[in-house]
């Protein structure tokens, strides 16, 4: 199945690299995001209070402007029912899931960077920030996969999905944006190790609720 | 030897009845061909032969020597041509035959795929995004990927919509060689193309 799924993924990053719809719509929505909060504060140095919520802020926002497109893409042009004739519905999430994450991961690579020179940024527990960002980045990746694929047989779909994800996501966002705070002001790994749990914990639920359920969703 | 059964199939949206009470048996070496009037349903029973949509009532089963096949083991059987099922655009004739064999677990047989392309009067364009093809030609290679992995079921619904008179004759050759031996199933309304049905369901609607 892993093979499979690596070859649905394999045609989307290539559609992908194509197109680059996806990747377009949540850089210039981060991009635009980050630009106009930098030149509204100016000098000023913000605290990790604020920091680190405005930080996935951005990621989450950015993520719901792009994500649904992996999707959103298979219904409008028509080609989902050629693929749910080719492979198991499994392949196909576990496939779609990679992209996303990929997507949201070189999102990161581009806006981290961005957001460390604009904001004047400096993170004491540098390890610790990473890993909060990777872990809460594939729950964020997990739970707009599983979004996508129900509001694309959807019509109002641009504000369904932001509308459905943010509930669920709500505990990735929270514990995210505590234990990057956490990182930002130095702290332990036995200090944030709930936070961790729960992001490791959420993603791995969603995952496996999204391989069992996912084949109601996918055919109709 | 592949047999369908379909019993007491009954589709409904939103409490309008599509068709009711729909029963055939197809077996290898036949053909069925489904008519009836536009909306009539046709297109919606093929969906739910192909296992694209559940019907509201009944159900479809594939046999392959008298042992139930499972309805997810069905797809690497099938092969289905229809104007609701769309290829990649923004990728080559090639890209996606290269994606649908891989997916299907088969080789990656490139001069199979120019053989194909070849017999549906494509030669030359096989590095060409599909979004560069006129509708006659996404006919024809839908065809192409519908049929390279030599499907047990062939299932064509308004099988020469788009095609041009060379187009529906390799289109009827190739009705004719999958009726040999194996399963064909069309759904239309033109007489050309009812006359290779071994049986016919009609939809009253």
């Amino acid at each position: 199945m892993l093979g499979k799924a690596y070859i649905v993924f394999l045609k989307d990053l290539h559609l992908e690299f194509r197109t680059r719809y996806a990747m377009n719509a949540i850089l210039m929505f981060a991009i635009t995001t980050l630009t106009a909060i930098s030149f509204s504060l100016g000098p000023v140095r913000l605290r990790s209070e604020i920091l680190a919520p405005l930080l996935w802020i951005i990621l989450f926002f950015s993520a719901m402007s792009g994500l649904s497109h992996i999707f959103v893409r298979e219904e409008e042009q028509q080609t989902a029912d050629t693929l749910r004739l080719v492979t198991t519905p499994n392949t196909v999430f576990l496939g779609k899931w990679f992209f996303n994450v990929l997507l949201l991961f070189a999102l990161e690579l581009i806006i981290i960077p961005l957001f460390f020179a604009m904001m004047n940024l400096s993170v004491e527990s540098v390890g610790l920030f990473f890993l909060f960002l990777v872990l809460g980045s594939i729950g964020l990746a997990s739970v707009s996969t599983l979004i996508a694929a129900i509001i694309s047989q959807a019509s109002a779909r641009g504000a369904l999905f932001a509308v459905l994800s943010f509930p669920i996501a709500l505990p990735i966002l929270i514990s995210a944006i505590h234990g990057t705070r956490l990182s930002m002001d130095g702290t332990t790994f036995s200090n944030c190790i709930s936070d961790l749990q729960v992001l490791f914990s959420f993603s791995v639920v969603i995952i496996t609720l999204s391989l069992i359920l996912f084949e109601f969703i996918w055919r109709k | 030897m592949w047999q369908i059964e379909a019993e007491h199939i009954t589709q409904q949206f939103n409490r309008r009845i599509i068709f009711r009470d729909i029963s055939f048996r197809v077996s290898s070496g036949e053909s069925l061909v489904l008519t009836g009037h536009n909306g009539s349903g046709k297109t919606t029973l093929v969906r739910i032969i192909c296992q694209l949509i559940r019907p509201y009532r009944g159900q479809v089963r594939f046999l392959r020597d008298n042992r139930a096949i499972p309805n997810e083991r069905i797809y690497p059987h099938i092969g289905l041509v229809g104007p609701y099922l769309q290829l990649y655009n923004n990728l080559t004739a090639l890209e996606n035959y290269t994606f649908f064999a891989r997916i299907r677990g088969l080789p990656v047989d490139v001069s199979l795929f120019r053989r194909w392309m070849e017999r549906l009067g494509l030669k030359g364009r096989e590095m060409d995004e599909l979004r560069t093809y006129s509708s006659g030609m996404l006919q024809r290679v839908k065809y192409v990927m519908a049929l390279f992995h030599q499907p047990d079921i062939l299932i064509l619904d308004e099988p020469t919509s788009n095609l041009d008179e060379e187009g529906t004759a390799t289109v009827y050759e190739i009705m004719q060689e999958q009726k040999k031996e194996k399963i064909l199933i069309l759904a239309t309304n033109e007489p050309q193309e009812i006359r290779f049905g071994d049986r016919e369901v009609h939809l009253a609607g």
